[in-house]
C-alpha cells in the first residue's frame, strides 16, 4: 500500500523534469521519421510478406490472392488466344476462345444435339442436384447413426466399404438392368457415387465431436436422443460439409458417365455428342459451363460454411 | 439424503490391443455430504479424473459401488431404450453439473445460449431460462457478453461461461475437473473467490480437482490427497482455510498464516515422499 503511494509520488515529482525541451522534441521527431523510413524500406522490400495489422505472421498462405487469380486467368486466355488465332494449333484440336464464345451464344439460342444449352443444363442440374439432395437426405442421418450405433455400424460398414471404391461405370450396367434407361437409373447412379463420401464424412464427424461436450450435455439432463440431435449432429457439421463438397465433385464425374447411356438431354450428353462429330468448340463450351457451375456451387458451399460453421479452425 | 458414498471402488481400464490394463483407482473410499467442498489433489495420472467420471456417472466401477442418496451411480444413460430406468440406478444426470478444463462449450451457440442449454434440454420456457442464464452470467461478470461467440472469448471467460452454465442448471452437486488449470494467476484467484462465494451462498456439494497445493488448501473443507500407480486416496484432511478466506477476502493473508504454511509443508512432503517412493 505505502509502496504504491510512494510510486505515484515519484511520478508526480518526476513530471516537471519531463517538460519537452526543444532538443528533446527534435530528437523524438527525428527518430520517428527514422522509424517511418525503416518501415517503408521493409514494406517495399518484402511487400508480399509484410503482415497487415490484425493478421498473424506465419499463417501459411496468408494474404489476398484474388488479384493474382484474375491476372493469371487473363494470361491463360491470352496465351490460348495467341496460340489459336496465330495459327499454331488447328481449330479441330483447339478452337480459339472467340470461336468458343460465339458457339456458346449459338447453342444458347439455336441449340445443339436436340436442345438448347439451357435445356441440356436443366436436365443435368435436375439429375445432379436431385441426387445430391437425396444423398444428403439419406447419407447424413445414416452416417450419424452409423457413428453413434454399434449395430448400424456393424451392418452398414462392410456394405459401404465394399461399394465405395467401385467405379460407378462398373455397376452402371447392373443399375440399367434393374431400373431401365430412364431418369431413375441416372439419378441412382449419381446418388450412389455421392452417398459414400457423405456417409463417411458424417460418420467421421461423429467421432470428431469432443467427448467433453457430450458428457456435459448428459450431466445437464440430456437424453441420448437430445445428445445426438443437439450436440453430435451440430458438432459433426464441419466434416459433413466437407463431405458434401467432395460429393458434388464425384457427382459431376459420374454425370457424364450416366449421360453416356441413352440420354437425349444433358450437358454431359451434349459434350459427348459433340466429341463424336469432332465439334471441338462445343466440347470446350460445355466444359467451361460445367466448370463455372461447379465453381459457383463451391462458392455457395464456402459461403454456407462461413455462416453455419464459423468456428471451424478456431479452438 | 444428499450424501455421496464411494465404497471400496476400483477402476481398471482394459489395455487396448496388447497394452497392459491400467488400475486407475484402487479401493477408494469417500463420503461427501451436503455443503462439503471436497478437493482432490494429486499429480497427473493418479486417477482424479477417473474418480470424477465415476461420480458423474460417465464410467462404472470395476469393483465396489457408489451411491448418491438412495440411488446407485453407474455409467448408464438416463433413459434406456425409451424406458426410464427409475430411481434405483442413476447415470449422468442434471443433479450433478460438470465443469471441465476446456473444450466443453458448444461453439455453434453464443454465450447466453450455452448458458441456458441445460434448461433448454429440460424444456424450460425460453423467457424463464433466459432470465436464469442472465442472472448467472451476471454473477460471473459476463453480463455484457450475452451475444458473443464462445470461441472468440479468452480462456478465462470461457471458463466463466462453463461455470455459469453448470450453475444455471442448479445441480445438487458441482464436479469441477481442473477448471482453473489453464488460467493465469489473477483470473484464477478471482474465479476461486467466485466459486467459494457460490458455494457458501448455495451450500452445494462440490468436488474440485486440482494439482495446485495452494488452491486445494484454500478451497477445501475436505482435502483428499491421491497418489498414482495404482491411483488411491492416501490422506484426507478436514480444513477450514476457506472460511478464513471468506471472512478476510485476502488470499495472501490466509496463505501466510503459520497454520497454512505448516499444512502446505505437510501436504508437499506427502506428495514428494510418494514421488521418491515410486521413482
Ligand atoms: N480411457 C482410458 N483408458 C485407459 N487408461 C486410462 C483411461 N483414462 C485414464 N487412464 C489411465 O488411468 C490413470 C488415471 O487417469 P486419470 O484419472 O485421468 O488421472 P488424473 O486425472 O489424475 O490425471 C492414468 O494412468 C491414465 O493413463
Ligand atoms: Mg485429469
Amino acid at each position: 500500500m505505502s509502496n504504491s503511494k510512494k510510486m505515484t509520488l515519484d511520478i508526480t515529482e518526476a513530471e516537471p523534469q519531463r517538460v519537452d525541451t526543444k532538443e528533446e522534441r527534435a530528437t523524438t521527431k527525428a527518430s520517428e521519421s527514422f522509424v517511418d523510413k525503416l518501415k517503408h524500406k521493409c514494406r517495399s522490400l518484402a511487400a508480399p510478406n509484410a503482415v497487415p495489422s490484425g493478421e498473424y505472421f506465419g499463417t501459411p498462405g496468408a494474404g489476398d490472392s484474388r488479384l493474382i487469380s484474375i491476372v493469371s486467368a487473363f494470361l491463360f486466355i491470352a496465351i490460348w488466344a495467341i496460340a489459336t488465332e496465330g495459327g499454331f494449333i488447328k481449330p479441330i484440336f483447339l478452337p480459339s476462345p472467340f470461336d468458343v464464345v460465339e458457339r456458346l451464344i449459338d447453342i444458347t439460342v439455336d441449340g445443339f444435339a436436340g436442345g438448347t444449352l439451357f435445356e441440356h443444363l436443366n436436365a443435368s442440374l435436375i439429375r445432379i442436384f436431385g441426387a445430391f439432395f437425396l444423398a444428403c437426405l439419406i447419407g447424413i442421418p445414416l452416417g450419424i447413426t452409423i457413428g453413434c450405433n454399434r449395430i448400424f455400424r456393424g451392418i452398414f460398414d462392410p456394405l459401404i466399404e465394399f461399394y465405395r471404391p467401385l467405379p460407378p461405370l462398373a455397376y452402371l450396367p447392373l443399375i440399367i438392368i434393374w431400373l431401365g434407361i430412364d431418369e431413375s437409373s441416372k439419378i441412382t447412379l449419381i446418388f450412389l457415387a455421392m452417398l459414400s463420401p457423405i456417409v463417411l464424412s458424417a460418420r467421421s464427424g461423429v467421432t470428431s465431436v469432443r467427448i467433453e461436450q457430450i458428457q456435459v450435455a448428459y450431466s445437464m439432463g440430456a437424453t441420448p436422443w437430445q445428445v445426438i440431435t443437439q450436440v453430435i449432429a451440430r458438432g459433426s457439421m464441419p466434416d459433413i460439409m466437407n463431405g458434401m463438397r467432395i460429393a458434388i465433385g464425384f457427382g459431376w464425374t459420374t454425370l457424364v458417365a450416366a449421360e453416356m447411356v441413352a440420354a437425349e438431354r444433358g450437358i454431359g450428353f451434349m459434350v459427348l455428342n459433340a466429341s463424336e462429330f469432332l465439334v471441338t468448340d462445343v466440347v470446350i463450351a460445355g466444359i467451361i459451363v460445367i466448370g463455372i457451375i461447379a465453381y459457383c456451387f463451391d462458392m455457395l458451399m464456402r459461403y454456407l460454411e462461413r455462416k453455419l460453421i464459423p468456428w471451424k479452425g478456431c479452438n | 439424503m444428499n450424501t455421496l458414498k464411494v465404497c471400496e471402488v476400483s477402476v481398471i481400464y482394459p489395455g487396448s490391443e496388447g497394452g497392459e490394463s491400467v488400475t486407475a483407482l484402487s479401493d477408494v473410499n469417500l463420503t461427501m455430504k451436503q455443503g462439503d467442498l471436497v478437493v482432490a489433489l494429486g499429480a497427473s495420472g493418479c486417477g482424479k479424473t477417473t474418480l470424477l467420471n465415476l461420480i458423474a456417472g460417465f464410467i462404472s466401477p470395476s469393483k465396489g459401488y457408489l451411491t448418491l442418496g438412495e440411488s446407485l451411480v453407474e455409467g448408464y444413460p438416463r433413459v434406456l431404450c425409451g424406458k426410464d430406468i427409475g430411481d434405483e440406478v442413476t447415470g449422468p444426470d442434471a443433479d450433478r453439473g460438470v465443469v471441465f478444463q476446456k473444450h466443453a462449450l458448444l461453439p455453434w451457440l453464443n454465450v447466453i445460449e450455452n448458458t441456458e442449454f441445460g434448461l433448454k434440454l429440460q424444456g424450460v420456457d425460453k423467457t424463464v431460462r433466459r432470465e436464469r442464464a442472465a442472472e448467472y452470467l451476471k454473477l460471473v461478470g459476463l453480463e455484457e457478453f450475452h451475444q458473443h461467440k464462445v470461441y472468440q472469448l479468452s480462456g478465462g471467460m470461457q471458463q466463466r461461461v462453463g461455470i455459469a452454465r453448470a450453475l444455471t442448471n442448479d445441480p445438487k452437486m458441482l464436479l469441477l475437473d481442473e477448471p482453473l488449470g489453464a488460467l493465469d494467476a489473477l483470473t484464477r484467484e478471482s474465479l476461486q473467490e467466485l466459486l467459494l462465494d457460490v458455494w457458501r451462498k448455495t451450500n452445494k456439494m462440490m468436488f474440485f480437482i486440482t494439482h495446485s497445493v495452494d488452491e486445494a488448501l484454500l478451497l477445501a473443507t475436505k482435502l483428499v490427497v491421491m497418489s498414482p500407480r495404482p491411483g488411491r486416496i492416501t490422506h484426507q484432511f478436514d480444513l477450514n482455510f476457506n472460511q478464513q478466506f471468506l471472512d478476510c477476502r485476502d488470499a495472501r493473508q490466509v496463505k501466510s498464516t503459520p497454520e497454512f504454511i505448516a499444512m502446505r509443508e505437510q501436504v508437499l512432503s506427502i506428495i514428494h515422499g510418494d514421488e521418491l517412493a515410486t521413482a
